[in-house]
C-alpha cells in the first residue's frame, strides 16, 4: 500500500545493482543465481590456501540475494530460499515513518492502565523473565501484488518473512502487573516516528502473544523492532507493533488511524476492521517468473502458511487448475508457520499452468480471486489471499498469470 | 528447540512455568512507574473521549495553520483532486460512501481517531510538534472541510466525542472464524 508516494522521504538511497542473473548449469539450471564477483575465485581450490578465520561470516562471492525496497517497505527474496527460515537481514519491511535509533540502554516499556501497579520493565529486565522461544511467519495485511507476468515470487507476496523468536510470554509480563480481569482489550504503541498503535483483544495476550527481543537467536534487527517488540503470531503483520514502548490495558478498543482508515477493506458496501488473522494461502516460489525450465522432472518448491494454525494440506495442479495432488509437506509443519512443500513432475513440453493451493486446519481452502471478489466485491485492498498461476510456455520460460477481478 | 515438543503440529509455547519449577505470584522484576512517567507518554484517546486534553480549537483557525504546516505534502483542498500528485493522501472528500477520494468524511468512523493520528503522528517532517489547541483547530478545520460539522464549531473534549461520523455505520466487525466458507 502507498507505496506509491514516494517523494516524501529520503531515508533509503541508491538503486539496487542488477546483480541477480540465472547461471547456466546441467540440473536445476535457473535455481542458483549469482554473479561471481572475484575473479581470482575460479583458480582450482585444491591448489591454493584458503581464506582464514574472521570475526564476521558473509554470503559466498556467488550468492547476492537482495530485498526489493520502495520507501515504505522491503520485500524478502522468497524465490531465494530452500527452506522457511528467512535470513535475517532479508526480513521485509513496512514501516510509517522509518526504522527508530533505539539506545538499548535507554529503553523501556511502559505497562499501565487497568493493572494493579503500573511498572517500567528495562530491556535486561524483559531478559529476566523465563523466555520462550517459536518459530512463526510475519506478514503485512497488503501482501499481495498481481497486474503483469513480469513478476517474481519476491514481487508478488515478498511482504512475508520467517523468524525464530525468544523473548517472554506476555501473559506473564501481564501476571506481573495485575491487570484487572475486567480488561478486555490493550493498546500498544512503538516508539519510532509514527508513534504507531494498535487496540488488541485481551485473548490474544492470554493466548500466544509475546515481546521478543531475539530473531533467529541473536538480538532483532533494528527493522524489526530492536530493542524489543510485540509479537502476536499469525496476526497481520501491522499489530505486531515495533520498537515498543507502551502497553496500556483498556475495557474498549481505541479505534486508532490504523485499525480504522488504514487496515480495513470493502466487503461488499460496507468496511470490514478488526481482521487479525491471516488466512492461509501459499505460493509456488520454483518454478517461477524468470526461471526456464525444461522437459522432465521438476521438482515444484514453494511455501504456505495460515495464521489460524498448521497447514494440513498443499494441493498442486499442473494442469492449469483441471486436477489437483497433494503435495509433500516438509516436516515438522509448525503453526502459524511457513510450511515447505514440494511436489515432483514430469513436464511433457506442452504450455500449462502450475499453481498450489493451501489448506488449513480449520478446514480453510485458499480461493481463487474469483471466490474473493464473488464474496466481497472487487474493491480488493487488504487481506487478498488469492490461488495464483505460473504460466509455463512451450519454451519453457515461466510466466506470473495477472488475473483480473 | 521443537525437539522437545510432544506435537509439533500446536507450536504453542506453553508458559514455561508450567514445566518445572514452581512459579512465582510475582518475579519482582521491572520497577513501579510514577504518575509522572505515565502522563508524558500516556497521549492516547478513545473514541468516548478518555484521553482528550483541556483546551478547544475552530476551523478558521485549523485552516491557517492546515494552510501553513500540512497542505504543501496534503494538498490545499481547493484543486481539482483527479490531477492533483501529493507525496500524501487526501485528507478531504464529502460524505458520500461511494466519492472518491476516500478521506476522513467518507471513510473515518470515529472524529477522536484524528485527534489522537495528528497530535501523535503529525506534520509528519515534524511528529508531535503541535500543541492541544493546534490540535483541536486543525480537526475542527478538517470535519468542516469533509461537510461533517459547521465552520463556528468549537472542539474541545466535550463536543469532539459527540461529532457522529458518516462513514461509522459503515464499518463492520470481522466475524470469520476459519473453515470451508470463502467471506
Ligand atoms: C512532509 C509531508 C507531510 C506533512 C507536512 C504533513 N503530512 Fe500528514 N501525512 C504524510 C504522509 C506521508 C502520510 C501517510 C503516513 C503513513 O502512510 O502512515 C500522512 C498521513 C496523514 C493523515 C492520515 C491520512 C489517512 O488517510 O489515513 C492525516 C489525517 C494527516 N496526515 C494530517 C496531516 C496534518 C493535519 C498535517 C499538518 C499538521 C500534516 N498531515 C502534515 C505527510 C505529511
Amino acid at each position: 500500500m502507498d507505496d506509491k508516494k514516494i517523494s516524501r522521504r529520503t531515508l533509503l538511497g541508491g538503486v539496487i545493482a542488477a546483480a541477480v542473473v540465472p547461471m547456466k548449469a546441467t540440473f536445476a539450471k535457473e535455481i542458483q543465481k549469482g554473479l561471481p564477483l572475484d575473479e581470482e575465485i575460479r583458480e582450482d581450490p585444491t591448489k591454493v590456501i584458503g581464506l582464514g578465520p574472521s570475526a564476521v561470516g558473509k554470503r559466498a562471492t556467488f550468492e547476492a540475494p537482495i530485498r526489493k525496497f520502495s520507501e515504505t517497505s522491503s520485500r524478502t527474496p522468497l524465490q531465494d530460499f530452500y527452506g522457511t527460515i528467512t535470513p535475517s537481514d532479508l526480513h521485509y519491511e513496512r514501516h510509517h515513518a522509518g526504522v527508530p535509533n533505539i539506545d538499548p540502554n535507554q529503553y523501556e516499556l511502559l505497562i499501565h492502565g487497568m493493572v494493579e501497579s503500573a511498572m517500567k520493565f528495562t530491556l535486561a529486565d524483559l531478559k529476566c523473565f523465563p523466555s520462550v522461544t517459536r518459530l512463526c511467519f510475519l506478514e503485512c495485511a497488503g501482501n499481495f501484488r498481481t497486474g503483469k507476468e513480469e513478476l517474481t515470487p519476491q514481487d508478488v507476496l515478498g511482504l512475508t518473512s520467517q523468524s525464530e523468536w525468544t523473548g517472554v510470554m506476555l501473559s506473564t509480563l501481564f501476571r506481573e502487573v495485575g491487570v484487572s480481569p475486567k480488561a478486555t482489550w490493550f493498546l500498544a504503541e512503538g516508539s519510532d516516528a509514527a508513534v504507531m498503535t494498535r487496540s488488541i483483544p485481551m485473548e490474544k495476550a492470554w493466548d500466544d502473544a509475546m515481546i521478543v527481543y531475539a530473531q533467529n537467536g541473536e538480538a532483532m534487527r533494528p527493522e524489526q523492532g530492536y530493542p524489543a517488540r510485540l509479537l502476536l503470531p499469525g496476526w497481520e503483520g501491522n499489530m505486531n507493533i515495533k520498537w515498543l514502548r507502551r502497553l496500556e490495558i483498556s475495557d474498549a478498543p481505541y479505534m486508532t488511524r490504523e485499525e480504522t482508515s488504514k487496515y480495513t477493506y470493502p466487503v461488499k458496501d460496507k468496511i470490514r476492521m478488526f481482521s487479525w488473522e491471516m488466512d492461509a494461502r501459499s505460493i509456488i516460489t520454483y518454478p517461477s517468473y524468470p526461471q526456464k525450465v525444461q522437459r522432465g522432472w521438476i521438482e515444484i518448491r514453494g511455501i504456505a502458511w495460515s495464521g489460524r494454525g498448521v497447514i494440513t494440506r498443499v494441493e498442486i495442479s499442473t494442469d492449469s487448475g483441471k486436477t489437483w495432488a497433494d503435495a509433500n509437506l516438509q516436516s515438522p509443519v509448525l503453526s502459524k508457520a511457513h510450511t515447505y512443500f514440494r511436489y515432483l513432475w514430469s513436464w511433457d513440453g506442452s504450455p500449462t499452468e502450475i499453481l498450489s493451493r493451501a489448506i488449513d486446519e480449520t478446514g480453510y481452502i485458499q480461493p481463487s480471486l474469483k471466490q474473493l471478489t464473488d464474496a466481497r466485491g472487487a474493491g480488493g485492498g487488504y487481506h487478498m489471499n488469492p490461488v495464483t498461476a505460473w504460466q509455463i510456455k512451450a519454451d519453457g520460460t515461466t510466466w506470473f498469470k495477472p488475473e483480473k477481478a | 528447540m521443537l525437539a522437545t515438543m510432544v506435537k509439533v503440529s500446536a507450536q504453542q509455547p506453553r508458559n514455561v512455568e508450567k514445566t518445572g519449577t514452581k512459579t512465582p505470584a510475582k518475579y519482582g522484576f521491572g520497577r513501579t512507574a510514577t504518575l509522572k512517567e505515565i502522563s508524558l507518554l500516556d497521549i492516547d484517546v478513545r473514541p468516548d473521549g478518555k484521553g482528550l486534553p483541556a483546551g478547544q480549537g475552530d476551523a478558521l483557525k485549523g485552516k491557517a495553520l492546515y494552510l501553513s504546516k500540512c497542505a504543501v505534502c496534503h494538498g490545499n483542498n481547493n484543486t481539482d483532486f483527479s490531477t492533483a500528485k501529493l507525496p500524501a493522501p487526501m485528507l478531504v472528500s464529502d460524505t458520500s460512501a461511494k466519492s472518491r477520494p476516500k478521506a476522513i468524511g467518507n471513510y473515518w468512523p470515529y472524529a477522536t481517531t484524528i485527534f489522537d493520528y495528528l497530535r501523535r503522528a503529525m506534520p509528519y517532517n515534524a511528529p508531535g510538534t503541535l500543541t492541544n489547541d493546534e490540535v483541536y483547530s486543525i480537526t475542527a478545520y478538517l470535519l468542516h472541510a469533509n461537510k461533517i460539522i459547521k465552520q463556528s464549531d468549537i472542539l474541545n473534549a466535550e463536543t469532539l466525542p459527540k461529532v457522529v461520523m458518516p462513514a461509522k455505520k459503515l464499518f463492520i466487525m470481522d466475524d470469520r472464524k476459519g473453515g470451508p466458507e470463502v467471506k
